[in-house]
């Protein structure tokens, strides 16, 4: 960008804002139920002086050069915000854009003589304001991404509990698709449980497990092995007759996993298998 | 992108060094706050590299670096030996494959315990193992 | 040289394995273990690993190595104590230890041996008084 341009647009600072603020105010998509036109202002502001600071000669052609960092940093900050404020993406990036517009029209009135510089500079102007729209947009879509990964956290903690059902018995009931993520989760929690009780038989139910393809079926047998190399056992239970189908169908082969049809009859060979007794008490009994 | 944080290298010539790598790794696992289960994954995998290069290469050196990508820690550990190479990767990838009288999972069971894995060979030149694997990956 | 301990009870040989192991360690401990199951003409061999974190390919082969060995002169192996982080990645790794038994604690895995014993053989065993079980 030629000296004079920047220093142009330097002297021209305060003009600039007046016309961005002016744009903004008279978008029709202006969320004043979000933030009040105070707020929108001082962050206006904040942007402008920190773009038209630190416009050089040499950081116009390099957009990776320290110099653009505070102004990212700020516009980040911004994006991020209106993420969580539940802007939508073409209101945040209106946000941006319309600062372009009003870049150009100071330019228009003062480089109006020299249409070749006109163009050049107007050029360079576009170029930035892309560049700052990519971040903005980058930004933006990271703090969506945040919300949802606390979010899948927090269904994976809460959707893997496991029940000590009997003394040296867990259980373990699966709701939803199983995932490799999940399969970690279910599988380090059902593990640590084990050391912790000291139980020897663990009942995975998969009744709330709405399919079993050949990579779910994987990560069962692959979470049974481990039970197994801790000296534990591992039983597979609420097996869908639907399931049954498709697991025989695509070929995988579960003969080296004990698997029941309900938790009930899982629980009932845990009992024999640690010899284990239930019965109907015949005459009533007085407490 | 992925960018690195910082760097240690760290020479392994004898079967003792293998202890060394070790606790310097879980250092910096634990630095990341790695969980458990990964940082076994890390450390496991790492000695089968560290074995192989004593084994084939006769030692080598292993760089141990920080590395983040986005909002993902992790762990890189790179692996160079100036030993014969190894003609064929794709069969050494392969499940059950070993020149040595090991069980041949070496490198395709250190591939499943890590999220990055890359391997360069040159015969006559040496071989590099570059993995990675992330804090929570 | 380092050398990990090997004690007789009764019938059974008991290792508790205290350190990481490294290579010529666990060769060392393969070859003392062999040598003394067949002197003191031990039923079982009982491998704790409680305390291992590390357990790669070439380890886990002398485990499995040290059941072979032991089942060729009529001693059945039970290791014990795996932790959870060692399984998951063991398995991950592709080695699911077939033919070597398994159990939670000492305790059990002492159950599991005796178990196994008798079933083959109806000669009354030794019973361990459970003062001799702890460290």
């Amino acid at each position: 960008m030629l000296p004079n341009t920047y220093k142009l647009l330097q002297k021209k600072k305060k003009a600039i804002l007046e016309l961005w603020m002016k744009n903004q105010l008279a978008d029709e998509g202006l969320r004043e139920d979000l933030i009040s036109n105070d707020e929108l202002r001082s962050q206006s502001e904040e942007l402008v002086s920190a773009l038209i600071g630190n416009l050089s000669s040499d950081s116009i052609d390099d957009f990776n050069s320290d110099q653009w960092s505070p102004v990212i940093e700020i516009l980040g900050g911004i994006a991020i915000t209106r993420a969580r404020q539940g802007f939508t993406p073409r209101e945040t990036g209106n946000f941006v854009f319309s600062l372009k517009e009003a870049l150009i029209e100071v330019l228009q009135q003062e480089l109006q003589g020299d249409l070749q510089s006109l163009f050049a500079e107007s050029l360079k102007v576009n170029r930035i304001i892309d560049n700052l729209t990519v971040v903005t947009f980058e930004t933006f879509i990271k703090g969506r991404e945040e919300v949802i990964l606390r979010q899948t956290d927090e269904i994976t903690e809460i959707s893997t509990p496991v029940i000590r059902v009997w003394d040296g018995i867990l259980a373990l009931p699966i709701i939803g698709t199983l995932d490799s993520a999940r399969t970690q989760v279910v599988m380090e929690n059902l593990l640590q449980e084990i050391v912790e009780t000291g139980s020897s038989i663990a009942i995975l139910d998969i009744s709330g497990v709405p399919a079993v393809d050949s990579l779910v079926a994987q990560h069962l047998i692959k979470t049974v092995s481990a039970t197994r190399l801790m000296g534990a056992e591992c039983i597979i239970s609420g097996i869908r007759p639907e399931i049954a189908q498709t697991v025989v169908h695509l070929g995988i082969d579960l003969s080296n996993i004990i698997t029941k049809s309900s938790l009930a009859s899982a629980l009932a060979y845990a009992f024999k298998a640690m010899r284990l007794e239930v019965r109907k008490i015949n005459a009533v009994q007085k407490f | 992108m992925v960018l690195s944080l910082s760097k240690d290298t760290i020479q392994v010539v004898r079967e003792q060094d293998v202890v060394l790598l070790r606790n310097r790794i879980k250092e910096v696992a634990v630095k990341i706050k790695m969980g458990l289960v990964n940082q076994t994954r890390l450390i496991t995998a790492a000695s089968e590299l560290l074995r192989n290069m004593l084994r084939y290469g006769n030692g080598g050196h292993c760089v141990v670096e920080i590395v983040s990508s986005g909002r993902n820690n992790g762990v890189r550990l790179t692996f160079t030996d100036k030993g014969p190479g190894i003609p064929d990767i794709a069969l050494a990838m392969k499940d059950g494959y070993s020149t040595g009288k090991s069980l041949g999972l070496g490198l395709p069971g250190t591939k499943r315990l890590v999220n990055e894995f890359d391997i360069k060979s040159k015969v006559g030149e040496g071989t590099t193992v570059t993995i990675i694997k992330w804090a929570n990956g | 040289m380092d050398r990990i301990p090997i004690l007789r009870m009764g019938n059974f040989l008991l290792v508790t394995i205290q350190v990481d192991l490294y290579d010529r360690l666990a060769l060392t401990l393969e070859a003392d273990l062999v040598q003394m199951v067949k002197k003191t003409s031990a039923k079982g061999v009982l491998i704790d690993i409680s305390a291992v974190t590390i357990v790669d390919s070439f380890m886990g082969r002398i485990i499995g190595n040290i059941a072979s060995m032991s089942k060729i002169l009529d001693s059945e192996t039970v290791v014990v104590g795996m932790q959870p982080a060692v399984a998951i990645t063991l398995i991950e790794l592709g080695l699911p230890l077939k033919g070597v038994h398994t159990a939670l604690d000492v305790e059990r895995g002492m159950n599991l041996l005796k178990s196994m014993i008798d079933d083959f053989d109806d000669e009354d065993i030794e019973e361990d008084p459970d003062g001799s079980l702890a460290e």
